[in-house]
């Protein structure tokens, strides 16, 4: 550094890309994921005991075809869904750094930088992505343990859908976390909220035929999960992995409304979470 | 406040200008017409008690609090309608360390570069020279939550310059650092002003931190109380300071008012005084007064004079009023009756 003329309004200040700074804002919470084991283990570790658990434990009593017709082991069913819980527990850790971020003061200084907020929001979200596609992924190597038939294309269109089922998430539980300002606080909402969202996506149990005569309970339930759109995503990597011959009796929607469902709902989340970011809040200044 | 972008401004612009601000929390008044200016290349403080305004302030210059139009103009810029280019100008130190922990010093200082658009060889650059100016190159690769309390600042101190700011805020940038960190941290502070001509503006309540500063601005219930060098400030107290500690502080004052002709005031419990000969009035008070002074402290005028001659009440810092009596080395008398 050298000493500097008198002040001048006209100082060139240097240009800051926005795509520059949501790709280091991403690379920062890829390091941080690293550097921290017990959320490693916690991600990954707990939804792969959930399956071997589940899937072993409940293999018994779970049916979805009829007696002597070839259906799906419940470890076969469920491997979708503890697919789409990992993204979901990685995103629910990626938000709520943002909420130690805020207490530990780390996020003033990027509200006080001169970058537009949506580029913030886009590398918190990015970087959550990334994380939880990662560990799906290696998660979804245990697929070769199963019987799916997954082709190239299809491991693309797989890997297509995570990215999106991923980003929707991480800016779902962005949004969330946004204005909160307690860890503790989070942990409510997401026992209330996300993991009920969860559990009604066909994850754990398929979505209940809604044929007449249904009782109005497992109506109330079938347009439950079919409003809920982590069902989509459940749904489009079951589609992926599977054949449509092993699905015909579960309630499954096409592959296209998966996919524009998805899409939309990773659109709308992450238009939520930069339309708050972008207002002055009391959270600013915790 | 002018705000022509095409016009260089003159060495003598002020580094801030505030005209008429106020801010609000619901009901409550946290700035009150507050105006004032600070001259490029100082180390200006704010000081004030908790809920004096500070922190508010500090909000607002450092671009966290919206402001009205035309209330504040941050190197020639202003704030409500400019706040980028402010941003790009500003570094800012918060009270809360903004570190990453998990992240390296030298990773640190990257992430804030690549905020504020800082790349390539003037990165590197920029980052060498400022590991070198604040003692960090041995520890460049140490995660931050590694680091003590003071190396810690000395980091944000280098993140908050990789952009060459014209202007460092920092808020209350000693609260939590020992007695030697606080020194360290006041000779960066002066080599930033003297050899980088950066204008250095901080909010303390420490007053023994204040006195270090060019200039001091005291705030007191969002009002501005005075703003001066603390010698200056100093001057305005009448003389030495005597403070009388006694059972019945409203009689006693009233007394020596009456008998004397001077000014004594009730402050906490206490009589005081401010005079000339402050030694001369030791005897003469204990005479006149047998018995009903209990302890009697003679002062020079610190700045905690200086608050209390302008606000009347005691300035309630906090952790620094025992370092404040330490350091202005009050001679005390014990009352005999």
């Amino acid at each position: 550094m050298t000493a500097r003329e008198p002040l001048s309004k006209s100082a060139a200040s240097p240009h800051v890309s926005p795509w520059q700074v949501a790709g280091t804002l991403c690379w920062r919470e890829v390091v941080r994921f690293f550097r921290q084991r017990n959320r490693v283990i916690g991600a990954v570790g707990q939804p792969i005991l959930f399956w071997l658990l589940f899937g072993v434990g409940l293999h018994q009593s779970f049916r979805i075809a009829p007696d002597g017709a070839d259906g799906m082991s419940f470890l076969e069913y469920y491997f979708p869904g503890t697919l789409i819980l990992i993204l979901l527990f990685t995103a629910i850790f990626a938000t709520i750094s943002i909420i130690e971020d805020r207490r530990e003061g780390f996020l003033q200084s990027v509200l006080v930088a001169p970058i537009p907020r949506w580029s913030m929001v886009l590398g918190k979200v990015l970087g959550g992505t990334l994380i939880a596609v990662a560990q799906g992924l290696l998660f979804l190597v245990l697929s070769v343990t199963l019987n799916v038939d997954l082709g190239f294309g299809r491991c693309l269109a797989l890997l297509g859908l995570l990215v999106v089922t991923a980003f929707g998430l991480t800016s779902f539980g962005f949004m969330l976390a946004w204005r909160m300002e307690s860890t503790q606080g989070f942990h409510a909402i997401m026992n209330l909220l996300l993991m009920p969202m969860w559990l009604l996506s066909g994850a754990f149990f398929p979505v209940p035929p809604a044929q007449s005569g249904a009782a109005t309970s497992q109506l109330v339930l079938h347009w439950g999960m079919r409003i809920n759109p982590v069902t989509y995503g459940v749904a489009g990597v079951r589609q992926l992995l599977y054949a449509p011959e092993q699905l015909a009796q579960l309630w499954t929607p096409s592959l296209t409304t998966c996919w524009i469902v998805m899409l939309g709902f990773a659109v709308v989340a992450f238009s939520t979470c930069w339309k708050l970011a972008g207002k002055h809040t009391t959270g600013d200044l915790l | 406040m002018s705000s022509d972008s095409n016009s260089p401004n003159t060495p003598c612009q002020p580094a801030i200008r505030v005209v008429g601000l106020s801010h609000r929390y619901g009901e409550r008044v946290a700035l009150a017409n507050l105006s004032i200016e600070i001259e490029p290349g100082t180390i200006f403080a704010f000081l004030g008690p908790n809920g004096g305004g500070k922190t508010t302030l500090f909000r607002i210059l450092s671009t966290l609090l919206p402001c009205p139009p035309q209330t504040v103009e941050i190197l020639g810029c202003d704030l409500a309608t400019e706040v980028a280019a402010v941003r790009s100008r500003i570094g800012v130190v918060f009270q809360a360390p903004s570190l990453d922990k998990k992240l390296t010093v030298i990773e640190n200082i990257r992430h804030q570069a690549a905020l504020y658009g800082v790349r390539g060889r003037t990165r590197k650059q920029r980052e060498q020279q400022l590991l070198d100016r604040f003692g960090l190159v041995d520890r460049m690769h140490e995660r931050t939550e590694s680091l003590s309390g003071g190396l810690r600042r000395r980091v944000e101190l280098a993140k908050g310059m990789i952009h060459q700011p014209r202007l460092l805020l920092l808020d209350e940038p000693s609260t939590g650092l020992d007695p030697g960190a606080r020194s360290d941290l006041w000779q960066h502070l002066k080599t930033l002003q003297g050899e980088f001509s950066v204008t250095v503006v901080m909010t303390t309540h420490l007053l023994e931190e204040a006195e270090k500063a060019d200039r001091i601005a005291i705030l007191d219930q969002g009002k501005l109380v005075a703003s001066d060098p603390p010698d200056a400030l100093r001057a305005t107290v009448g003389g030495d300071s005597l403070t009388l500690t006694t059972r019945n502080p409203a009689a006693l004052a009233a007394a020596i008012t009456d008998r004397f002709q001077i000014a004594a005031h009730v402050v906490d419990g206490s009589v005081r005084l401010e005079q000339a000969d402050a030694g001369a009035w030791i005897a003469r008070l204990m005479e006149a007064f047998p018995g009903q002074i209990d302890a009697l402290t003679l002062a020079k005028p610190s700045l905690e004079d200086v608050f209390i001659n302008k606000t009347g009440h005691r300035f309630r810092g906090g952790e620094d009023r025992a370092d404040v009596r330490s350091a202005t080395r009050p001679r005390r008398w014990r009352g005999r009756g």
